[in-house]
């Protein structure tokens, strides 16, 4: 998966969390929190969303690299290669 | 049939729960004993006529798009769309005590203009309590235990706003007598006050429709009319439980939505107690009787007559949505010594909410605090599973047919329950006239439900609509894998009883899943 699809799936799992809300100019080097109604709810979905779609693990204590855009980008970068954008 | 979780009540709190597990692919069923889900916030039809039961408004009312808020919470956790839920607001309503009333709506402007202009001398200490109440993090479950009143006196020193603030507040969710908890007043205030009521034009049917259509689409079971008789322990960990039928189903995790006591029955004896008992309780309480440090079983329950009309309520000049009310300037919160105490109470005209399309029926709510052990001691001569629906004749209503007992309901209700529900439907009336206008010579059906119906719909002992004065805030038990949630488990209101299912499946079920194989 390239980093744009990356990128792509995390802004499809937040859409569809959150279907009232835009997410057509997310800054990607912001945090999501600060652009986006995201609470640590939202974050634990996140994640199981990626666990659900990409069988991707991300522990708790590694929440905090989801932060931006740019940071999942990078903490995803390898446990998302060779996956296919669900 | 084993399940990654077994859900105990079809209620507002269990559905969501569902939602939550069936979402991320878990076993899950919900256990259901009545034919119909909803728990406490539920429907039935009578003679042709649709009526809810609890819900008479939405709480914690957000407009769309904002953020941070618990009903935008809600509704991201369970993928329902703001759209979707059809919520329309309240035109206004009221706190109405002797010689004095204050308007409130969504608008929480309005209610601050309506203290200023009937106590001048109070609006400082008003101010300050709307910025204490603002700034309390009412999430944070370390916060430490206090009462409500020294608070609030500290800036309100006139004991009839006192009062007049408690009233809405405490009958929407108050499960203690007199006082609240601090942290409680917090969310009710913010709730009605600063979020406000808002309404689905189907009313709590529309709601519970989202829920199941949403939970069976996830993949979720749900069982009605299939009680569960014990939850099934060993070693100090929840295994399953067994069914009213003598079948049993095992299950890793129980989330019980039968309150804190009840669920502590279906553990049995000695460990039950452990259930109820506070934090501080101790497992080897004796096993009959009240353990030590068990928790109560809470006090208030309700009647709630319901009053059809033959034209809308504001064609009578009755304007408000919800009319919070007192005879007395002191409002008494707390179980009556009678039958029911009609000094109080809660007036509710569905039909004035701001819905696209008049309803089909003009309705007119009374809700008024009641004494269960005396409802419960009425004679009554027909076991109470045998009629779908508490009925009661219309004393007021003169001339129309529709309210004529039938002979089977003669036949099955006692005089005792049956004379006490028709003089206290009469009572109730009579006693909101100085809030409302005479609505009474225009009822053409009524309705009425007890404390009693809803101890038997709901399971809840004592009818208790609040559930237990005492709260479980992390759902546990003492019992690993069996965790309370909906009222018991202390958020409180529709919105407050899906957030419970929701925090604790996530809490005790989601976060805990094993990490999956490399």
């Amino acid at each position: 998966m390239t980093d744009d699809q990356i990128k792509q799936a995390i802004i499809a799992i937040i859409n569809d969390i959150n279907p009232d809300e835009d997410t057509s100019n997310i800054d990607p080097a912001v945090r999501l929190r600060e652009q986006l109604d995201l609470d640590s709810m939202d974050f634990l979905d996140i994640v199981m969303e990626l666990r659900k779609r990409y069988g991707v693990h991300v522990p708790d204590t590694d929440y905090m690299e989801l932060a931006s855009l740019d940071s999942c980008v990078n903490y995803l970068r390898d446990k998302m290669a060779g996956k296919v954008l669900a | 049939m084993h399940y990654d979780a077994i859900i105990i009540g079809a209620g507002m709190s269990g559905l969501a729960a569902g939602i939550r597990l069936a979402m991320y692919d878990k076993k899950v069923v919900v256990l259901e004993r009545h034919y119909v889900w909803g728990g406490l916030n539920s429907f039935y039809q009578f003679k042709g006529h649709q009526f809810d039961v609890g819900l008479h408004a939405m709480t914690n009312y957000a407009v769309k798009g904002a953020r941070g808020l618990p009903l935008t919470r809600l509704l991201k956790q369970l993928r329902i769309r703001w759209d979707e839920l059809d919520l329309h607001q309240q035109g206004f309503s009221s706190v109405s005590f002797p010689g004095v009333k204050l308007k409130f709506s969504n608008e929480f402007e309005l209610l601050r203009s309506e203290v200023a202009r009937a106590f001048p001398n109070q609006i400082d200490g008003f101010d300050a309590l709307t910025r204490a109440v603002r700034e309390f993090n009412e999430l944070d479950l370390d916060a430490p235990q206090q009462d409500a009143r020294p608070v609030v006196r500290r800036f309100i020193t006139d004991p009839l706003l006192e009062d007049m603030i408690f009233c809405p507040l405490m009958f929407y969710g108050s499960a203690r007598e007199h006082d609240m908890d601090w942290d409680q007043f917090v969310v009710m205030f913010k709730s009605i006050f600063f979020e406000g009521f808002a309404r689905p034009q189907q009313g709590v049917r529309h709601v519970l429709k989202l829920l199941i259509d949403r939970y069976r689409k996830a993949g979720g079971e749900l069982r009605l009319k299939t009680g569960v008789a014990r939850i099934l322990h060993e070693n100090g960990r929840a295994t399953g439980v067994a069914l009213d039928d003598g079948s049993t189903i095992t299950a890793d995790t129980v989330l019980s939505s039968a309150g804190l006591v009840e669920t502590g029955q279906m553990v049995g004896a000695a460990v039950g107690a452990a259930v109820g008992a506070t934090p501080s309780g101790r497992l080897d309480g004796p096993p009959h009787g009240p353990p030590h440090g068990a928790a109560p079983t809470g006090k208030l329950s309700f009647t709630e007559t319901i009053s059809v009309l033959d034209r809308p309520a504001r064609e009578l000049g009755i304007e408000e949505t919800i009319v919070f009310f007192s005879n007395t300037a002191r409002f008494n919160y707390e179980q009556p010594a009678d039958d029911v105490d009609t000094s109080s109470g809660v007036i509710c005209m569905p039909g004035n909410f701001a819905l696209p399309q008049e309803p089909n029926d003009h309705l007119v709510r009374i809700t008024n605090i009641a004494n269960y052990d005396r409802w419960a001691g009425m004679a009554r001569d027909v076991d109470l599973r045998s009629a779908p629906v508490m009925r009661t004749s219309g004393p007021h209503a003169v001339g129309s047919g529709a309210t004529s007992q039938t002979a089977a309901d003669q036949r099955s209700t006692s005089q005792d329950y049956h004379a006490a529900k028709q003089r206290w439907y009469e009572q109730s009336c009579a006693d909101v006239l100085a809030h409302v206008a005479d609505f009474r010579p225009h009822v053409k059906l009524v309705d009425m439900f007890t404390p009693r119906t809803i101890r038997h719909y709901t399971g809840h002992e004592g009818g208790a609509v609040y559930g237990s004065p005492q709260k479980r805030r992390t759902g546990a038990t003492g019992i690993e894998g069996l965790y309370i949630i909906g009222t018991d488990q202390g958020f409180l209101g529709i919105i407050g009883a899906a957030l419970s299912g929701i925090s604790m499946a996530n809490r005790w079920v989601l976060q805990q899943s094993p990490e999956p194989a490399a």
